[in-house]
């Protein structure tokens, strides 16, 4: 029970202005380059960017649900039934790729449609509306699969998650899933800093209440949200599936990974703030944090104690500094 | 028959109190003296310094410089609590009460009394009872009843009642009556009458001259962080505005219309009503301030909402420039050119975190698509409404800066420019100028005059009754949720509070 003694309301640099997440960012990965020198060559860095793309993508996705002061728990298992989905429609037919692709876009739209409707319809809170989103898809792919889902997809399908293209100048190769992660981060973080739209998300979160006074359409803005979280884990399945092979657990976990991410990135919980580079940034970190803890030769079961303790850091940190500001 | 003897220590002795924030000066050697069994009014303009001051007494803020006597002996505080020991109560504008509990839990919260490891709900009842009945609302209080059924009146009674439960030397009240109607402060001002009389040291903050008339034996004023002037008698009224603002104010309300200036009718409501509402009738012309009064609860309020179609009117007719509306969500109103601006600034208007900017841009963002101005008003056109901000002289450093961060007078600006954005022809204010001072007041009253001229139909509802009568071309008067009467430019204060109290089978 400290007290700030309120005074320190710093005369805001440039310095200070800058999201710490971009710094934590570049100390790991200096921390990563002097464990492992292969890693500052392309394909030490190149294979890291395409691991952490899926990532990256849904944070950036959640990111949306979070400003509009919600959260998305079912991103995660909508990835395992991209993957699982994709593979029974799939069947190993190389040409099936496209329509089964625009098949699960659609089924992210319905997903992200629900979510947003029992939201601000049924006014059902997020946390747990999404939470009964999560399980019902976990029990769907479990149903589609037969709960032993065929371990195949198509290359066609692979190649968006697995591709590189070689011998690009400059950087030496260039995974697929990477340009795939610029595109879709490039897209999100226009739509959320440079339309309407992604205005009107931040004012309710900030404020459902002025927003709806304001003249906000408040449905069709929360729904949008959670279609925007739909979509991007869809997206990051896609990636998943070419290079985690075909599982039931595929997508477990990656809804909290994102959360953490995107509040990692500074994003408020509750809503009103959060930037899509830095969500994205934050991605980045948490994949570092677990890379490090690979190379020291950490267990496996450490990134989740690792990951829940960051997660609480950087609210406590949030909130914290918030406090200091509000002096 | 007061002056405390000169041996008496005062209860309360701040010197030379200096706080300076980077590059702000918020308070620079201020001195202020408060005696056992005396109201001291605290006086000034938002920005002045009072909450800072009043901040550093409370123990949130410490001094930069300065000391703190009470009763004789010096103290520090360096915490809330240490100032709450030291016997210095304060009563915040923001009610801190917790709706679901009953009044006594909410008085004895966190110093609950126990009798055998239980809480002894009948001796919390009874001493709740006791102090309720110090303020004289015993009758209309009941210690048992739940925060949430209480008006907002009754709300402050008892948050007076919990800090009064302490039994503080020195009790402070930070602008009480802000959110109540005539009738109810005057039951406040009789409850600060009694604490007066029981030998309590109160500092009473406000900007308004009446309640300065009504209750103060002292008063200090503060302007810019400095003591600006100090009366150890009450002082003539412009002798505080002088000191609050540096200047005379002789034109405070805008002039009303002249006869050439009110065009045709705007607006008619015939027989509206919905829950809270019923057979509204009324008129609104062009270059007109339609004032509306009543007491808390008559459903002014209720009546903007509706008209906003927040809470629509569910019967009647509501005729817009001739043509009959329905209006049914605020977007339909937005788009039928209503604009309101809700009592509530903090909670019903302001996105607190997002920039100035964006908060201007709201409506004229959320309506883009529907009104078809996407680039004229949309966000490609951000200099549009810099340039309104420009006008409406929002003070900031600039637009970018969180709006939470800006006085309470530069936000409500910054808000009159988001619907400024729209042009609405119909524009409800509602308590427009609570908790701002007194010069952007003026320039509040000021705008609506303008925008009335400017062709604009102005409803203006507010319990800040000598507010409605200086600004309102006409007055209407409600009562029990629906219209009891209409007046003309400037009725007196009483005809309209008697025709807005006047009892329900007087109606009709």
């Amino acid at each position: 029970m400290s007290l700030a003694p309120a005074s320190e309301k710093p005369g805001r640099s440039r310095w200070a202005q800058i999201n710490p997440v971009y710094f934590v960012l570049l100390a790991l990965l200096v921390l990563i380059v002097l464990q492992n020198p292969r890693f500052a060559e392309p394909t030490g860095y190149m294979n890291f960017l395409k691991r952490a793309a899926p990532l990256a993508i849904l944070a950036a996705g959640q990111l949306y649900v979070i400003v509009s002061g919600g959260f998305d728990l079912s991103a995660g298992s909508l990835i395992t039934l991209v993957v699982v989905g994709s593979s029974m429609l799939t069947n190993n037919d190389p040409n099936a790729t496209a329509w089964v692709i625009a098949v699960m876009y659609a089924i992210g739209v319905v997903v992200g449609c629900v979510n947003g409707l029992v939201v601000t319809v049924l006014r059902v809170p997020s946390l747990i509306a999404t939470l009964g989103m999560m399980i019902s898809l976990g029990g769907l792919s479990m149903m589609w699969s037969g709960g032993s889902p065929r371990g195949y997809l198509p290359d066609t399908f692979r190649f968006f998650g697995r591709a590189l293209i070689r011998d690009v100048p400059v950087i030496g190769l260039l995974p697929i899933a990477v340009i795939v992660m610029v595109v879709s981060g490039l897209l999100l973080w226009l739509l959320m800093s440079r339309t309407n739209l992604g205005r009107m998300i931040h004012a309710l979160g900030d404020n459902p209440r002025a927003a709806q006074l304001a003249g906000v359409p408040v449905l069709p803005v929360r729904l949008s949200a959670f279609v925007v979280s739909s979509l991007s884990a869809v997206t990051a399945g896609i990636l998943l599936g070419g290079f985690a092979g075909v599982s039931t657990d595929v997508g477990t976990g990656y809804e909290l990974q994102a959360i953490t991410a995107a509040v990692l990135g500074g994003a408020q919980l509750l809503g009103g703030r959060g930037s899509v580079p830095a969500a994205i940034a934050g991605a980045l970190t948490l994949q570092a944090i677990f890379t490090l803890l690979n190379f020291m030769g950490f267990p496996q079961p450490l990134r989740q104690v690792v990951q829940g303790l960051i997660l609480i850091a950087a609210v406590g940190l949030a909130a914290y500094r918030k406090k200091q500001g509000a002096g | 028959m007061q002056a405390a003897p000169a041996t008496a220590p005062p209860a309360l002795q701040m010197t030379g109190m200096t706080k300076v924030f980077p590059g702000v000066r918020a308070l620079s050697n201020v001195d202020l003296t408060c005696h056992a069994g005396e109201v001291h009014v605290l006086a000034g303009e938002n920005g002045a310094g009072k909450s800072t001051l009043i901040k550093i007494l409370s123990g949130v803020y410490r001094p930069d410089a300065g000391k703190i006597v009470v009763n004789g002996q010096e103290a520090v505080f360096r915490h809330p609590l240490e100032a709450l020991r030291a016997g210095i109560s304060v009563i915040y504008q923001e009610f801190s009460l917790l709706p679901d509990r009953t009044v006594a839990q909410n008085i004895f919260l966190g110093r609950e009394i126990h009798r055998r490891g239980r809480l002894d709900h009948a001796a919390m009842n009874a001493s709740a009872r006791q102090t309720l009945e110090t303020l004289g609302v015993h009758g209309q209080i009941a210690p048992e009843a739940l925060v949430s059924d209480l008006d907002v009146a009754s709300q402050q009674m008892v948050e007076i009642a919990k800090a009064l439960s302490l039994d503080p030397q020195v009790l402070v009240m930070d602008e009480p009556t802000a959110a109540l109607n005539p009738t109810e402060c005057a039951v406040l001002f009789e409850a600060v009458d009694r604490l007066r009389a029981r030998g309590c040291a109160i500092i009473y903050i406000t900007h308004r001259m009446h309640e300065v008339q009504r209750l103060a034996d002292r008063v200090s004023v503060l302007k810019d962080g400095e003591l600006s002037a100090h009366f150890d008698s009450l002082p003539e009224p412009s002798a505080i505005v002088r000191a609050m603002v540096g200047r005379d104010i002789d034109t405070f309300f805008a002039p009303r219309a002249t006869s050439d200036q009110i065009g045709d009718v705007l607006l008619e409501v015939r027989d509206g009503g919905n829950a809270r509402l019923d057979a509204i009738n009324f008129t609104l012309r062009r270059g007109e301030v339609l004032g509306f009064a009543g007491i808390q609860g008559a459903g002014r309020a209720a009546l903007g909402m509706a008209l906003f179609g927040d809470t629509p009117l569910e019967r009647g007719q509501v005729i817009l420039r001739g043509q009959p509306v329905r209006i049914t969500s605020t977007r339909d109103a937005i788009a039928a050119g209503i604009g309101l601006l809700p009592g509530d600034r903090k909670a019903e208007a302001l996105a607190l975190e997002q920039s100035v900017l964006d908060n201007g841009m709201l409506s004229a963002r959320a309506l883009a698509r529907l009104l078809g101005s996407h680039r004229s008003n949309g966000f490609t056109n951000t200099g549009r409404m810099s340039g309104l901000l420009d006008k409406m002289e929002v003070r900031a450093p600039d637009y970018e800066v969180a709006i939470g961060s800006l006085s309470g007078g530069n936000q409500q600006k910054a808000i009159v420019a988001r619907w400024l954005a729209l042009a609405p022809e119909v524009l409800i204010f509602i308590e427009p100028t609570r908790g701002i001072d007194v010069n952007a007041k003026a320039g509040i009253y000021q705008l609506m005059r303008d925008l009335a001229i400017g062709g604009a139909g102005i409803i203006l509802i507010s319990s800040d009754l000598p507010e409605v009568l200086g600004c309102s071309d006409r007055i209407v008067v409600m009562r029990d949720g629906t219209v009891a009467g209409e007046f003309g430019p400037s009725p007196s204060e009483t005809e309209v509070m008697e025709l807005a109290t006047s009892a329900r089978h007087a109606a009709a």
